[in-house]
């Protein structure tokens, strides 16, 4: 059988992403895979330029919809860093419970997501519900569902009082049996195992040699975490990254889904340690100097370096988001697993386009 | 497959899981940042709104002592982020729970919140 190549994407009915595979085959298996990507490139680093410093982060927060607290929170963090801001406390207990419910929301998400490219529509759909538990909790403690636009430089925008932090445990309390009825399914079902156990595998020294990041890493043993780093307040509320180390499909899948377990037990944790206080410094000034900062998120380590030069404008803004640096892995995993499974791999990393191509 | 008995009665008699939505609406959260307005009875004429706008959807068109001063609000290219709600300092824009209503074109708001004419935006540059 000769080789063929074909293109997977960027419209996929599987694929959620506009990420373009160009997969050459012999007979049903991907021998050689060379990506494309660009189709949903904005120039948001050189937006980020032309605008006061200030309002970059309503603009990186729309870098992603899924991650946006997140990558609010990095911007602000990397400019706290250059004018040398001290963070209330409360607020840097704000930011990871504001943190951890997106993980919680993009870890369901990717689980439904994972359930809809094997067909599974109803744990689709069980998923997405647990999910809007997740959005109502930041709904009513931002003021929004997915872009909270909270996270400003120099602390967080909105607090939470003693009135939303009863409602919100529970509402915690309501989501735990959610998740609970998932959950076995993606540990134990049979279909879902044959699916992804050894099919997309990833050895530990290949993911550190291409620099995979987050659960990709951590599904093949590399027990990294950037929120080892200790920023805002997980240095305080203690923490452990959540590895396996089979390196394919499954594994990943279960680090997720003990991530999801995890973030759920950091929101309780830090909001019956929530100190007192102020949520907010005034910050005067501008930003002049350098600085480079790496936050976690759902999809791995993010990265934000920002230069300025003591004017309302930055010079430079530069942004890593984690899919960018798991594409290298993912074409790793390709070579050799059939068509059928391509999407399921590609899903297995968590892409997130948008944040690749900003 | 025994133990699915048990899901497969409660499926048959709960309710569903989705609300009945034209006859059940979901309640706002309080705090929810919807609509914005602008209440040109106690507006000051600053333009601070205008300035700390990250998308540059208000505008103050005419100066402080023209009679005939105005602030043009663009719904649909505003992004809620309660900015200017936040630095006026006359507490004239005010944000709503409820969300923008749908249209079929993109408004721009003047005066009591109704739609100005498109050629006037254009002109002053908005």
């Amino acid at each position: 059988m000769p080789r063929m190549t074909f293109p997977f994407g960027p419209q996929h009915p599987v694929l959620p992403e506009a990420i373009q595979l160009k997969l050459t085959v012999e007979d049903e298996r991907v021998v050689e895979v060379l990506p494309a990507i660009g189709y949903m490139h904005r120039g948001i680093e050189k937006a980020a330029e032309k605008n006061p410093y200030i309002n970059n982060v309503f603009l990186c927060e729309r870098i992603c919809g899924i991650c946006s607290f997140i990558h609010g929170m990095a911007y602000c963090q990397t400019i706290e860093e250059i004018m040398e801001v001290k963070v209330p406390p409360r607020a840097e207990y704000l930011r990871v419970i504001w943190s951890e419910l997106s993980r919680l929301h993009s870890h369901l998400l990717w689980l439904g997501l994972l359930a809809d490219s094997f067909g599974f529509e109803s744990l689709f759909m069980q998923c997405w519900r647990a999910r809007e538990i997740v959005l109502d909790m930041l709904e009513m403690t931002t003021g929004q569902r997915v872009i909270q636009s909270t996270c400003v430089i120099g602390g967080v925008r909105r607090d939470i009082d003693a009135e939303q932090a009863a409602r919100m445990r529970e509402m915690l309390k309501t989501l735990k049996p959610q998740i609970d009825a998932v959950i076995p399914v993606f540990k134990h079902d049979y279909t879902i195992k044959s699916r992804t156990v050894g099919r997309g595998v990833l050895p530990k020294d290949q993911a550190w040699k291409l620099g995979a990041v987050g659960p990709t890493l951590r599904g093949s043993g590399g027990a990294w975490d950037a929120r080892l780093t200790g920023y805002a307040a997980y240095g305080e509320l203690g923490f452990e990254p959540m590895v396996e180390t089979d390196g394919d499909s499954y594994a990943r899948t279960q680090v997720r889904v003990r991530e999801t377990y995890q973030a759920y037990e950091l929101v309780l944790k830090a909001l019956d340690r929530l100190p007192e206080g102020e949520t907010k410094v005034k910050v005067k000034g501008f930003p002049n100097g350098e600085a480079a900062i790496r936050v976690e998120q759902p999809r791995g380590e993010l990265f934000y370096y920002a230069l300025g030069d003591g004017t309302s404008h930055l010079e430079r803004l530069k942004v890593r988001t984690p899919t960018f640096v798991n594409i290298p892995a993912l074409l790793t995993m390709l070579p050799g697993c059939e068509i059928a499974d391509v999407p399921v791999i590609v899903l297995s990393i968590d892409p997130c386009m948008s944040c690749t191509e900003r | 497959m025994p133990w699915m008995i048990p899901n497969i009665a409660k499926n048959l008699t709960g309710s569903p899981a989705t609300r009945k939505y034209p006859f059940e609406k979901r309640p706002y959260f309080p705090g929810t940042r919807g609509r914005l307005e602008v209440d040109f009875l106690t507006c000051g004429y600053c333009g601070l709104c205008e300035r700390v706008c990250p998308a540059q959807a208000i505008k103050k068109i005419g100066d402080k002592k023209d009679p005939d001063v105005t602030i043009l609000y663009k719904p649909f290219a505003c992004i809620y982020c309660a900015r200017c709600v936040e630095v006026c300092k006359f507490g004239s824009v005010k944000i709503f729970e409820e969300h923008t209503a749908p249209a079929d074109r993109k408004l721009t708001l003047g005066r009591e919140g109704e739609p100005v004419d498109e050629e006037f935006v254009l002109n002053n540059g908005f």
